[in-house]
């Protein structure tokens, strides 16, 4: 049964390695045998999966906003740009004006040679926090603390884009992406927001973003592999990716009062935080499926999976018991995007719902035929380190 | 009776619990007594050497075991202590709270002890390359916990039995009443009948202070530190970096009462707008925090008239203190000239991502206590910005409802109405 209040999503906002767009990533998705883009050069011996080619005065006409931001900031304010554009609310005052938005982020980008200048010094200075002074007091770029702050992504998307309701930034890698959908829709339901724009983004191509990861062993090293194969291979089995995700979740009646067009309506979104060190991360996964209600049939399953091994392991346990379930993990070909990959995973569900049809596997080995117009599609987001989440996304 | 229902039929949100950390003391006991009777807890920083610095105050937390052990150690203690204080004030098992957290904290990086000692730990190879290696070579996650987001607000989980996966986040100078207004929407939305929102922040690392240096964000008032913090002054230049945590258990006024529990206070209403100006700067009309104050009364279910003391962000930053200023005197009309405004700040100095929470406790201790904490350093006051700003001496008086203000980086307006009694 619909409802005024329930959840719709009007607008994709989706930048990554295959390019920018639902369009440019549904025909690469869904070209059978799709072979990722990957450098595996730059960031030796970690591979990673790099931005496209993008140009910033599309969505960011400002040269003068540009530079006030790092890559990061950019990326996500050119995908939410994408997602208000796709949702017809870009250019419109009264409903930028008006609309709510909740982004996931971590953090900008350091300036890489300050600090390897600064690291290079304390070799030979036993007076290293004065060298400290000395050097960020006269080598840091003014501005540079404002690409780096979490909440200024969605700072710069009020100030492109106009957006301006009110703006609320989670931080916490994927369950931020997670907490960020869950309170949108939540505030939609319960007739706070009528229009909110929700998503993340991740720029890897930074050392870093690397040590973000490293610090725990978590990255794979050697040669490229699915995210399901990972397993027993060096590193850590997490292979990162540029990229963003927006998405317009607006509710019903609002959307359909203006005309647009419904990609897809947002069922229950569910989250936890299991105690993984007590090894409850597989009760965790199998009790969120529970309360996710999924529909009777085979399911089409956009998975999130990192390739960490331990959480991907529990994941693909529990998913692969529920014979129902037909998984697809978009990291193997986008990389991990961090707080991105629960937007981006709903994403790629409600344009299966949109298009009515599943993804062709992303690695035969692992993953089994999907066939017919999924009516529903389920989005998991397992943390590679912590929290979890997913949500259906169901026919509008 | 009191309606357990608001204007607009949602539970209404009581406060049970409160807790509190700034460079005054640890809890409200301390804390309430320093602020009270005009003490600063502005000092000479000792933390780390100050050479080269043109600021060497702030209001750090310097007496706490964490003090010392990086951004991420401290403000995982800030939180935990005040969390614990306001959980037991509230009567509620510390170990077992069972609704949701949100905490507003700072951003994390690796804390520079971390990367020279990991870069120093061997000679091959250089910059990026080197840290990466020897970091996949370790073998505890001490250092990476101190770099994931979420890490701060795991630990609080497991230790508070909270519900759920914990919210951490940022709205720059805001967090702290966001992680309240968060709390808030979910007691009203029915998602929970109790939420933890915490604002912590152990953050005034070196290069914290450079950053904001960097900007002239900060006083350089350093030979009277006790004097630097002076919004509303007239010689006002910058504001203090300091620390703090302040938590509070919300609770829905149903269930409070059901379990008898002492009211400290309710939250009446939350109200936010975001400024499309500049990334630092507000929009010189003022509208959006005009239209955050308008946000929270109306959400509040109450007209301008019934506000009766505001709690100021009152950063004693030029612009800050004068939009402040336009926007109150907007909202309010003449009304402002005899109202007291009074900013915390003056003697906390700006606690950052904690300062929402921060202010909010004192914003009910004040109403609980019918005691205005003042607003010292008042000796010049700024002829363009006509306040009572309670100058320099607490004042006795009744007050029923304040409005706390927060204002940030990044086009971050919040603004909470809180009133002493349910009605």
């Amino acid at each position: 049964m619909s409802s005024p209040h329930d959840v719709v999503i009007t607008g994709i906002g989706l930048v990554s390695s295959l390019g920018e767009g639902p369009d440019a990533h549904w025909q690469k998705l869904t070209q059978p045998g799709f072979q990722p883009v990957l450098d595996a050069e730059r960031f030796a011996p970690y591979t990673i999966h790099p931005l496209p080619e993008i140009d910033w005065n599309l969505q960011i006409a400002k040269r003068g906003d540009q530079r006030q931001m790092e890559t990061w900031q950019r990326l996500g304010t050119y995908a939410a740009g994408l997602a208000l554009d796709d949702a017809g609310i870009k250019g419109n005052d009264e409903l930028s004006t008006t609309m709510d938005m909740v982004v996931a982020a971590g953090g900008g980008e350091r300036d890489e040679a300050v600090d390897a200048a600064i690291l290079a010094a304390s070799e030979s200075r036993n007076d290293r926090d004065v060298l400290l002074n000395e050097k960020l007091t006269t080598e840091l770029r003014p501005t540079l603390f404002l690409a780096q702050l979490s909440n200024l992504l969605a700072g710069n998307i009020s100030i492109v884009h106009k957006v301006t309701g009110s703006s609320r930034t989670f931080m916490g890698e994927e369950g931020a992406g997670v907490s960020a959908v869950e309170t949108a829709a939540a505030r939609i339901r319960s007739g706070q927001s009528t229009h909110v724009l929700v998503g993340g983004a991740f720029q890897t191509e930074h050392s870093d973003m690397l040590l973000g990861y490293e610090l725990a062993g978590y990255l794979h090293r050697g040669p490229w592999k699915p995210v399901w194969q990972r397993q027993g291979s060096e590193g850590g089995g997490v292979v990162t990716g540029s990229g963003g995700a927006f998405l317009v979740l607006e509710q019903r009646e609002h959307a359909k009062s203006r005309g647009r067009r419904i990609y897809a309506e947002l069922g229950p979104i569910v989250s936890g935080r299991a105690r993984r060190r007590r090894g409850e991360l597989n009760s965790e996964i199998a009790a969120l499926l529970e309360q996710a209600h999924l529909p009777d049939g085979d399911l089409l399953t956009i998975s999130a999976a990192s390739g960490a091994h331990a959480a991907t392991a529990a994941e693909k346990t529990v998913l692969d018991a529920n014979p129902a379930l037909a998984v697809r993990a978009f990291s193997t070909l986008t990389g991990h995007m961090k707080e991105a990959q629960f937007p981006f995973a709903v994403a790629l569900a409600a344009m299966a719902i949109d298009r009515k049809a599943g993804y062709p596997v992303f690695d035969a080995t692992a993953e089994k035929p999907f066939d017919g117009a999924p009516g529903t599609v389920l989005a998991t987001a397992i943390g590679y380190h912590q929290f979890e989440g997913m949500g259906l996304i169901k026919a509008a | 009776m009191a309606n357990l229902k608001d204007h607009m039929g949602r539970p209404v949100v009581a406060v049970t619990g409160i807790g509190v950390v700034t460079s005054l003391g640890v809890g409200k006991t301390d804390n309430w007594a320093a602020l009270t009777s005009g003490k600063s807890g502005i000092h000479p920083i000792s933390r780390f050497p100050v050479d080269h610095l043109n600021t060497r105050i702030s209001g750090m937390v310097d007496f706490l075991p964490s003090s010392s052990k990086g951004a991420s150690h401290l403000t995982y203690e800030l939180a935990e202590t005040v969390a614990q204080e306001a959980v037991s004030e509230a009567g509620l098992d510390s170990g077992d709270f069972g609704g949701p957290l949100f905490l507003a904290s700072p951003p994390v990086e690796l804390d520079w002890a971390d990367r020279f000692s990991l870069y120093n730990s061997d000679k091959k190879d250089g910059g990026s390359e080197r840290l990466l290696r020897v970091a996949r070579a370790l073998k505890e996650l001490d250092i990476f916990e101190t770099t994931q987001f979420g890490s701060i607000a795991d630990r609080l989980a497991d230790r508070f039995g909270t519900r759920g996966l914990p919210i951490t986040l940022s709205t720059a100078c805001a967090s702290g009443a966001t992680a309240i207004q968060l709390g808030v929407e979910a007691i009203r939305r029915g998602e929970c009948d109790k939420a933890l929102s915490i604002g912590a922040d152990g953050s005034a690392t070196a290069e914290a202070l450079i950053r904001f240096s960097l900007l002239s964000a900060l006083s350089t008032h350093n030979d009277i530190p006790e004097k630097a913090s002076k919004p509303f002054s007239k010689d006002r230049d910058g504001f203090v970096l300091a620390e703090g945590s302040g938590a509070l258990v919300l609770e829905s006024l149903e269930a409070a009462l059901a379990r008898g529990a002492t009211i400290l206070g309710i939250m009446r209403g939350c109200g936010e707008k975001a400024d499309d100006f500049h990334r630092t700067r507000s929009k010189p009309d003022a509208s959006p925090a005009i239209a955050a104050v308008r946000a929270a009364l109306a959400d509040a279910g109450m007209s301008e008239d019934e506000i009766e003391y505001v709690n100021a962000h009152g950063t004693s930053t030029p612009e800050n203190d004068k939009m402040e200023h336009l926007s109150l005197s907007t909202v309010f009309g003449e009304r402002i000239g005899s109202m007291p405004v009074s900013s915390n700040k003056s003697m906390i100095g700006h606690t950052l991502s904690a300062a929402g929470a921060v202010e909010a406790a004192f914003s009910l201790m004040t109403m609980r206590e019918s005691v205005i904490p003042p607003t010292i350093n008042y000796d010049n006051p700024d002829p363009a910005i006509v306040l009572d700003v309670v100058p320099n001496k607490k004042r006795n008086a009744e007050v029923g409802t304040v409005l706390s203000n927060s204002f940030g980086f990044g086009g971050q307006n919040t603004c909470l109405v809180m009133a002493r009694e349910p009605v």
